[in-house]
């Protein structure tokens, strides 16, 4: 079949216990505007047991199309039976572009799945956008336009790669969470909603849940703060971390940290940012005692304002915040929370 | 039991990043090692034939001094080390290094196949999974626990908020987390006897049912468009303030930015 055959913009819709998580909504943001530069459509593809309700929410964050595949050997996240979902669906609706969550499952699912539909698949994506490839016109090449053209971080964040796949269809890529922003819900909206079945067979290759164990984990989800109050190695002490606590609780934000602290058991790994944590964006983030090394900064630099407070001149967190304060944190941090707190109650009083 | 670890040579980004002046990153300047997930990975295959009792295959595909990893990895107590180097096989993404690996491991019997989760300088994390499916076999990704019972293999599989426990027939693929375990050292004698040991070296002729639009650079569906080190963003200098002075600062910046 030939590439331009192939049509239409589809994210893979994952739903863990029935629930779609937030890098679905990310993910048709991103579609969305893909899609128009294309002229195309978006679709969701939504695989599970019993998920079917879940189609108007996805068509509330702008999926044009639904395409439901569902079955009870799909009650858990399997390699094997969804990979064989997601590559019928595939193999019947022919998408050009097909994005997936970098998440646990999508990391898991994306290879198997362009692997068996012979296809390239380009890791954690930070930047997708449409133009050509090459990207400039070069002798003896032919220019194809309306490409993905997919940028990702590596070497631990320190290089950056723009890649395509020109040559085979659909374009696949595996997307960071919290990195795109989904749109505003519209509530009401309907997709087209179409069921597919391609039929389930166990082979050698199901494997059998013994046991699921959920982690009881109290704690919040930081990729979803507005504001985060992160502290790193400087902070000093498990104990310490009190004080930007009240910084955050001050301000309405929640604490993160950086690998180190996770690293010396001060703080659960769930709330670590960076490459080997995860990716946040809030508006504000405070960087509190924190280097700074490349790896925690591929984390948490798309954030709209930085402020990093260290007492070392030279670290590198100083090259990506917005204002940098080469000072005493343990001074710095409670009389800042004083004054928040002081300056709210006067906006209350007025 | 015939257990095949994949490994990889790669240089050390960790601790060991060295910049040039204009910022880019210096390559040169940085040691290669095995990649830390393989060397879990590895560990293993290496605490399964202490416990069962296994035979334990290395395997890495790159240029032919990634024999040094090779040998850190008989010297750490593998058996036999197999190095596929070939000029026609450079420059692959996934796919092609996925296809490639999987020929030279048709050639091998193996009831188990161990990866790391993945590489620290490509971070993809697909050559694993993409693996088990051009050999049609099951895989599990992120392995936190292995056990051996019988023909199957019983994993912990870790998830966000979870794990599975998972029972796995063999032969299987699993990928490894370097949190799985604290890799060993290499013995003295490992090392001394790893050094005269023999490595078998495979050249795309050795490789079976591999078709050459599979392979290499052009064999690679996804193509690099750019890639740059990366400058870092140059912004505000710091400032060095008192606590009093800081406060100030800061809330004169919260409040201009609607914050507070």
């Amino acid at each position: 079949m030939a590439l331009e055959e192939y049509k239409g913009v589809y994210i893979y819709a994952q739903q863990v216990d029935n629930k779609l998580g937030s890098i679905a909504f990310e993910l048709l943001g991103k579609a969305k505007s893909l899609a128009a530069d294309l002229d195309t459509e978006v679709g969701a593809v939504l695989i599970g047991s019993d998920v079917k309700g879940l189609a108007d929410e996805l068509a509330a964050y702008g999926a044009d199309k639904v395409i439901v595949v569902d079955d009870p050997e799909l009650k858990e996240y399997r390699t094997e039976p969804y990979a064989h979902a997601l590559a019928s669906v595939i193999n019947e609706f022919k998408p050009e572009i097909v994005l997936v969550g970098a998440t646990a499952i999508g990391r898991d699912l994306a290879p198997r799945v362009s692997a068996r539909v012979k296809t390239g698949l380009t890791a954690d994506c930070t930047k997708l956008d449409i133009g050509d490839f090459p990207m400039t016109p070069t002798p003896g090449k032919t220019q194809k336009h309306n490409q993905l053209l997919m940028t990702r971080p590596a070497f631990g964040g320190n290089t950056i790669a723009t890649i395509a796949c020109p040559d085979n269809r659909p374009q696949m890529a595996t997307v960071r969470p919290g990195v795109m922003q989904a749109i505003d819900r519209i509530p009401g909206a309907k997709a087209e909603v179409i069921e597919f079945n391609p039929g389930f067979t166990p082979d050698h290759k199901y494997v059998e849940i013994l046991d699921i164990v959920k982690s009881v984990s109290e704690s919040v989800d930081i990729q979803n703060a507005k504001i985060l109050v992160s502290g790193g190695r400087g902070v000093g002490s498990a104990e310490n971390f009190k004080i930007l606590e009240d910084l955050a609780a001050a301000i309405g934000g929640e604490v993160s940290c950086s690998r180190a602290v996770v690293d010396s058991g001060w703080k659960p790994k769930d709330l670590q940012v960076g490459q080997t944590g995860k990716t946040v964006r809030p508006q504000l983030y405070f960087a509190i005692g924190i280097s700074g090394a490349i790896q925690h900064a591929a984390g948490m630099e798309e954030s709209d304002v930085i402020i990093a407070i260290n007492k070392d001149e030279t670290a590198p967190i100083f090259e990506i915040a917005t204002y940098g304060i080469v000072g005493d944190l343990n001074k710095i941090v409670p009389e800042l929370t004083k004054q928040i707190l002081a300056a709210k109650e006067a906006k209350a009083n007025v | 039991m015939k257990i095949v670890v994949c490994i990889k040579q790669v240089p050390d980004t960790k601790g060991g990043v060295k910049f040039n002046p204009d910022g880019t990153l210096d390559r040169g300047a940085m040691l290669a090692i095995m990649n830390p997930d393989d060397k879990a990975g590895l560990e293993a295959a290496l605490r399964l034939k202490d416990e069962y009792g296994a035979e334990v295959t290395v395997v890495t595909m790159g240029l032919p001094k990634a024999d040094e990893v090779l040998r850190e990895a008989l010297a750490m107590g593998a058996d036999k080390g197999i190095l596929v180097t070939d000029r026609v096989l450079g420059g692959a993404d996934t796919w092609a290094t996925s296809s490639t690996i999987a020929a030279a491991i048709r050639n091998l019997e193996y009831d188990l196949i161990i990866t790391g989760r993945q590489a620290i300088d490509g971070d993809t994390a697909q050559v694993g999974p993409q693996i088990s499916e051009h050999l049609d076999i099951p895989v599990v990704s992120y392995a936190q626990d292995i056990k051996i019972d019988g023909d199957y293999v019983i994993v912990q599989r870790q998830f966000d908020d979870r794990y599975h426990v998972l029972k796995v027939k063999m032969p299987c693929l699993i990928t490894a987390l370097s949190e799985l375990n604290e890799p060993r050292y290499m013995t003295p004698g490992g090392i001394f006897d790893a050094y005269d040991a023999e490595i078998t070296v495979w050249g795309r002729n050795d490789l079976k049912d591999l078709d050459d639009a599979n392979i290499g650079l052009a064999g690679s569906p996804t193509k690099i468009a750019k890639a740059s080190d990366k400058v870092r963003n140059a912004t505000n200098p710091p400032v060095t303030l008192d606590a009093g002075e800081a406060v100030t600062y800061i809330m004169d910046k919260l409040t201009e930015r609607h914050i507070i």
